[in-house]
Formats: structure tokens, sequence, C-alpha cells
């Protein structure tokens, strides 16, 4: 299986590498449109302020590329916030892939929420085999409001959409990679899809 | 319900875990990655990496020690100890750690935490404050609470809360090391003056002292060292005690 994570400067992509790795799955880092299009999977990660990771897309013409994408592809934390309409940090306009909008927490807990917490209402293969109420790893100021593609939700201050899905493009706001074994076996899935 | 996070933390030394550890079934207890991964397995949520000798000759063997854990272990973890640059948090997040602490570092240029913050967000930048009480004012120290500073804690800690920390790691001198509970009013404090999340730090003993920091200190994780590594507390045992008083804890 050919495994493409998206490099376009967002950090910690050394531990979704290794998380396919302790699949038994090698993952290529690229920003290469071709390669990219050739890839049975794509992983679209992201890590840090979301105005300028649109801004570095923008630069490689990935902006274009991940939406016409046919294969699943998985975004993670600020890769899911980016495939939204619209986040508030940074006043940004995201790819529009799920018809959602991205906000900020309001003072009334802690920003960023830091931790684990459960995922709850699960639609969709990509949670095959695991239990309502599971625990995953989250570490995030702004949240997804729900829409009809969301897939998990998750209660912080208010109840938000923790995962999402449109057609072949998938989103969690939860790291996968750094969620102990139930993380890995929604990495598994994935790769199944 | 976001949960309340239990923390071992590790002592570093040429890549190597210092202190004694007593595990039984453990082949290489100095091995850092080996002790990480039981400890993952264990349920703890989060790790600490503490590199005690960071120098910047010993910064090859440190990052080499984070990617071997990133490599085999699927639990954030943070690494502090020594770091004072841009640069050098920048190999760190790219070998595969979660978060850095800084400590010393911050206070000597505040505004580094800018920059950490900006450059790579709030979300990894954790600082760490060893504060003193005395004569019912807490005084910060630096370098491993060896260097006293009249900066007192609770500005201190609204300060980097502006400029950027993610979170907080208020480690208490007059409580570390006496197994006597953690620094709870101060900690409930700077949990009630601040908006980001603190980790609780020194002074672990007993089970109650975890269910005392999470109700009385409201903290949001606590952190300790001795009593998990010579299994005075299995972390399993922790957990399920602190469910049992209501504590939202990952079972």
């Amino acid at each position: 299986m050919k495994l493409v994570i998206i490099d376009y400067g967002a950090g910690n992509i050394k531990s979704i590498q290794f998380a396919f790795k302790r699949l038994g799955y090698d993952t290529l880092l690229s920003n290469d449109p071709e390669e990219i299009k050739a890839a049975d999977k794509v992983i679209f990660p992201g890590v840090g302020e979301a105005s300028s990771a649109m801004e570095m897309l923008k630069e490689s013409g990935l902006d274009k590329l991940i939406p016409n994408l046919k294969q699943p592809v998985l975004g993670i934390c600020l890769g899911m916030q980016l495939m939204c309409l619209h986040t508030e940090e940074g006043n940004t306009i995201g790819l529009g892939i799920f018809q959602t909008n991205v906000k900020r927490f309001s003072d009334d807990v802690k920003v960023p929420q830091m931790g684990w917490n459960v995922i709850k209402d699960l639609k969709s293969d990509l949670f095959k085999d695991i239990k309502e109420s599971e625990y995953m790893y989250l570490v995030h100021s702004y949240y997804a409001e729900h829409c009809n593609e969301t897939i998990a939700k998750t209660d912080y201050g208010i109840n938000y959409a923790s995962a999402l899905q449109h057609e072949n493009f998938y989103g969690t706001q939860f790291h996968p990679e750094k969620s102990g074994s139930k993380g890995a076996k929604i990495l598994e899935n994935f790769l199944n899809l | 319900m976001l949960t309340k996070r239990i923390v071992p933390c590790l002592d570093i030394k040429n890549g190597r875990t210092v202190k004694g550890v007593n595990f039984v079934d453990l082949r290489d207890a100095g091995d850092p990655v080996v002790l990480a991964k039981q400890y993952a397995d264990q349920g703890a949520d989060e790790l600490v990496f503490l590199d005690i000798a960071a120098t910047l000759e010993n910064r090859g063997t440190t990052l080499d020690m984070v990617v071997r854990v990133a490599e085999q272990v699927n639990i954030p973890f943070t690494v502090g100890g020594g770091i004072s640059s841009v640069e050098h948090v920048d190999a760190l997040l790219k070998n595969g750690a979660d978060k850095v602490s800084i400590n010393s570092s911050a206070v000597k240029r505040p505004e580094l935490v800018n920059e950490l913050a900006d450059k790579f967000g709030s979300q990894c930048v954790v600082v760490a404050i060893d504060a003193k009480e005395i004569d019912a004012e807490w005084f910060v120290h630096l370098a491993g609470g060896t260097i006293p500073t009249d900066i007192k804690l609770f500005e201190w800690a609204k300060e980097v809360e502006k400029r950027g920390a993610g979170e907080i790691l208020f480690t208490s001198m007059n409580h570390d090391g006496t197994k006597n509970g953690f620094a709870n009013k101060s900690l409930a404090k700077l949990s009630e003056m601040l908006n980001i999340p603190i980790i609780a730090s020194g002074g672990a003993g007993n089970v109650q002292h975890f269910v005392d920091t999470f109700k009385e200190g409201k903290s949001d994780a606590a952190l300790a060292a001795s009593v998990f590594h010579f299994g005075e507390i299995p972390i399993p045992k922790l957990k399920k005690e602190l469910k049992k008083h209501n504590i939202e804890v990952r079972l």
C-alpha cells in the first residue's frame, strides 16, 4: 500500500510515521502532486497556526489538489480544521470539504483543551471495533461545529464534532497516533477503508 | 469529559534514566524507552522526560532518545531540561517530542515563550516553574531550584500565560521530596487565576494526595517520579481509586 503524508511544513509528522510503522506500514512524506495523487491513502497532518498553515498550502498549490483527491484522505487535528469552510483562527478560509465552521472555545473552559476525552455517537467504518465513549488524546483551542458530516462527538464546555466525514474525506480532531492502542486501531481502520 | 492526567516523570542523563527505578520484570530499567513503554501500558496519560545533564555536547544523545521514544511509545510526551532556543525546540519536535518544557531560560529571556508559541503553537509550550514559599510569599527559583529570584510565582505564571504558554508545570520546592502531598492551596489559586492547564508537581506520597490535588488543588494533571518508579503506587490502582472518588480518569 502506498501511504503518503502531505508535507507542507506542519509539525509532528514523525509521530504519525512511527504510528503507521508500528502497524507495519511505511509512509512517504511528499508535497509532490503526482506522488500524492498516486497514493492509495493520504494523510493530511497539521499542528500549528491555521492561517500560516493555509499560506503554506497555497504556496505549493496543495489547496487546489487536496479537495480533488479521490482516495481516502485523513486530516488530523489542524488538518481536519483546514478541511472545513472557515476557522476563526487567523480568520482563515478553509478548503471547504466539510460544510462546517471552526470556532474558538469560550473562556468558560481552559484553553487549549489538553488531554484525554471521550468520543461518542460514532458513525463510520473509521470506528470499527471502537466502543462508544472511548478515550482519545486531544490538544486544541478551536473546535468544529456539528454538521451533517459529524461522525463523532465530544463534550468540552459545548458538544462539538471530534470527527467528520464527507465521501472519501475523513477528519479527526483527536490524535489517533498518540491515543494508545485504540488510536492505532483507528489508523488501521483507515488503512482498511 | 476531559480526564485528569497522571504523568510519570523520568530524569534523563546521557540518554539513560537516573535515580533508582525498581520495576518487576524489567530487564533494563535504565533505558527510557523500556520504562516509557511500561508506563504507557499501565495507563499513564503522558510522560515527561527531564534532561538533568543537558549540555550542548549531550544534545545529540537526547535527540536520539527522543526518536526512540517516539518510535515505540503511543502516548504524548514532553521533553525538558536546558532548552533555550527556537532551533533546539524545532529539533526536539521534529524528532517526535509532542511538547517541550522550559524553565530558567524563560525567566532569563521571557520573549522565548512568545517565540515558541508563535512558531510552534501554545499547545507544545509548557512553562515549568519551581517556586518556594518564604514568609507566605512564593518566589521563583532557577537552575533546578538552586538559584533564588525575587520573581513572584503568581505574577510570573500570569505573565507566561499572556506570552503564550499552553500549560504550567508548577513544582513546589517546599513539598518536593517530602511525600506529604502537593501544594494544593497554591495550585488551586493558579488554576483559578489562569485559563490554561496546571500540572501539579512535588509531594506525591500516596493515593490520597492525588485525590486531594485534583479536588482541592483543582489541578489538571499530576506529575510524580519516585512513587511510580518504585512501584509504591501502581498506576492502574491509582486510577481506579481516583475513579472511586468520582474523579474523571481514563481507564
